[in-house]
């Protein structure tokens, strides 16, 4: 399944060039942990519904408080770790680890499912050291090559995105 | 000929990271460049272990408990354990911004403070955020091309920027940041608990065995008794100052850069707004809360494309600054924040204990 998601990449690659890109920039109201800033840019105005982008980095802020949670079963781990003083975690993953891949499969999705056909490509924020969230932004060669027919040439240049593997 | 293609040699992204870093076992081991205190504090624990072992345990396992070496044992493990991973591992570095990252906040801060004519040095970029009701700077990292998060610092001596910076210490060899904060609290801790048992054990081993042979026969048969007790005596008054310092900054969930500086302390200035307000609390985050996983990616493999092209990286920084990179950190850190320029990343060798210890007897 991997090397459709791929094959599609290369094909929108192909088809289509890069544009622009748009940083969504951290949020430090709520301290020092991870949260991105849910502010539209006007860049994405023709591009991209509001309500959806809004809602993925919501999912994506919510993600990445549960990794940063502390709580009872975060306590339990850092006390554990400590007990085997920290040998535990050549065999272990940490929950931040495991809600990371959760990321990273969520935002796989959203490119394939809602992204790509857009002609956008989200990076997963771990790509860019916890600070941004680069979104690319791509014109369809094969349409009249005008940034603003987004949705219509989008789907005819791919179909599934992809994008999680083409941005390792 | 697939295994001759296989054994081709890849570039890992490590061997292309811009700072000052040396990096060891291909990537897995994240260092600073001068290691030469790291090998004596290394040396000096050992040594003095080792002399330990050999020499005091054997007589107080058989006269009072074999329990004395083994707790030693168990001490000595932890602290060698807790000091490498606080010296091997990254302790939070913010990889550098991107070109294409680089341009668009370069783009949005000239949006706000207008074009800087050419030839003048440009004003100092902060933006300010307010977190829990209280107003917090960032500022403009001009090395790496970002807005600091709230608690990061540049460190002069890696050139990296570190998150929640604590300091640079040259005894571990590497800075102490969001990531190998409590690896490092744990190391002082046990050294403090390993110094504090090895000296005990000493003297008791010395009265007791003067008892029955003499004080003078006692050193003679033994002379190392008397260097692990000066070692230890050494130690004793530096690391166990430095523990209640750090024990001291973990209960008001505060860093030593943040203290030296006086970011939270005075009339005219906030209040801490990271801290729980609860020591309970403050310690649990601090030490036991979870660890995020380094976002440097190491061991990454580059694409062959980009493996020529990524030391401009280093370079362009120094020419679109100044000829040197060292000199224009120094340079605009001193324009844009004059008190930047204070000891905590730069601590020079014999020191690292006095300043926490002078600023914990100040509290006092």
């Amino acid at each position: 399944m991997a090397s459709i998601f791929v094959h599609n990449l290369q094909e929108l690659r192909r088809s289509a060039s890069l544009a622009t890109k748009v940083f969504i920039q951290r949020d430090y109201s709520d301290g020092t942990i991870c949260q991105f800033q849910t502010k539209f840019p006007p860049e994405l105005d023709s591009r991209i519904e509001r309500q959806l982008f809004e809602e993925t980095v919501k999912t994506l802020n919510g993600f990445y408080a549960e990794a940063e949670k502390i709580g009872g079963s975060s306590y339990l781990e850092g006390c554990l770790a400590c007990a085997t003083a920290y040998f535990i975690f050549l065999c272990m993953e940490t929950h931040y680890e495991k809600v990371l891949k959760k990321i990273s499969r969520y935002i796989q999705e959203q490119n394939e499912k809602i992204f790509a056909p857009r002609g956008l490509l989200l990076t997963d924020p771990v790509e860019r050291g916890m600070r941004v969230i680069e979104i690319s932004i791509y014109e369809d060669r094969c349409s009249s090559g005008s940034s603003s027919s987004g949705s219509s040439s989008g789907s005819g240049s791919s179909s599934a995105g992809g994008g999680g593997a083409g941005a390792r | 000929m697939s295994v001759m293609v296989v054994r081709k040699k890849v570039t890992r992204k490590w061997e292309k990271l811009p700072g000052r870093n040396t990096f060891c076992c291909d990537g897995r081991v994240m260092m600073a460049r001068q290691k030469g205190i790291f090998y004596l504090t290394l040396f000096l624990i050992l040594g003095t272990c080792t002399l330990f072992f050999a020499f005091e345990c054997r007589y107080l396992a058989v006269q009072l408990s074999p329990a004395i070496p083994v707790f030693a044992a168990v001490l000595f493990l932890f602290s060698m354990a807790t000091l490498l991973r606080t010296s091997f591992s990254d302790p939070g570095v913010i990889p550098r911004a991107l070109p294409d990252e680089a341009a668009f906040i370069e783009m949005e801060i000239e949006a706000t403070n207008g074009a800087v004519p050419q030839g003048q040095r440009p004003p100092p970029r902060i933006k300010n955020f307010q977190i829990n009701n209280q107003i917090v700077k960032l500022k403009y990292c001009y090395t790496c091309k970002i807005f600091r998060p709230p608690r990061a610092s540049h460190c002069s001596i890696c050139d990296n920027c570190v998150e929640r910076f604590d300091h640079h210490c040259p005894w571990v060899g590497n800075c102490v940041g969001k990531r190998n904060y409590r690896y490092f609290y744990l190391f002082i801790l046990s050294l403090s608990l390993l110094t504090i048992y090895v000296f005990a054990f000493n003297i008791v081993y010395v009265a007791l065995k003067s008892l029955k042979i003499g004080f003078l026969e006692t050193l003679k048969e033994t002379p190392g008794t008397v260097l692990e007790v000066l070692i230890c005596f050494f130690t004793l008054w530096s690391v166990v100052g430095l523990t209640g310092f750090h024990t001291f900054l973990v209960a008001l969930n505060q860093t030593t850069n943040e203290d030296i500086k006086g970011s939270w302390t005075g009339k005219n200035r906030i209040q801490n707004p990271y801290s729980h307000g609860n020591i309970v609390k403050n310690c649990c985050e601090v030490l036991c809360g979870p660890l995020p996983p380094s976002v440097l990616d190491r061991r990454g493999i580059l694409p062959l494309e980009e493996s020529g092209s990524r030391p401009p990286s280093t370079q362009e920084t120094s020419s679109s600054l100044l000829p040197q990179s060292p000199v224009p950190t120094e340079q605009l850190n001193s324009n844009e924040m004059p008190e930047d320029t204070s000891t905590p990343e730069e601590i020079p060798p014999p020191e690292p204990p006095e300043p926490p210890r002078e600023a914990a007897e100040a509290e006092k």
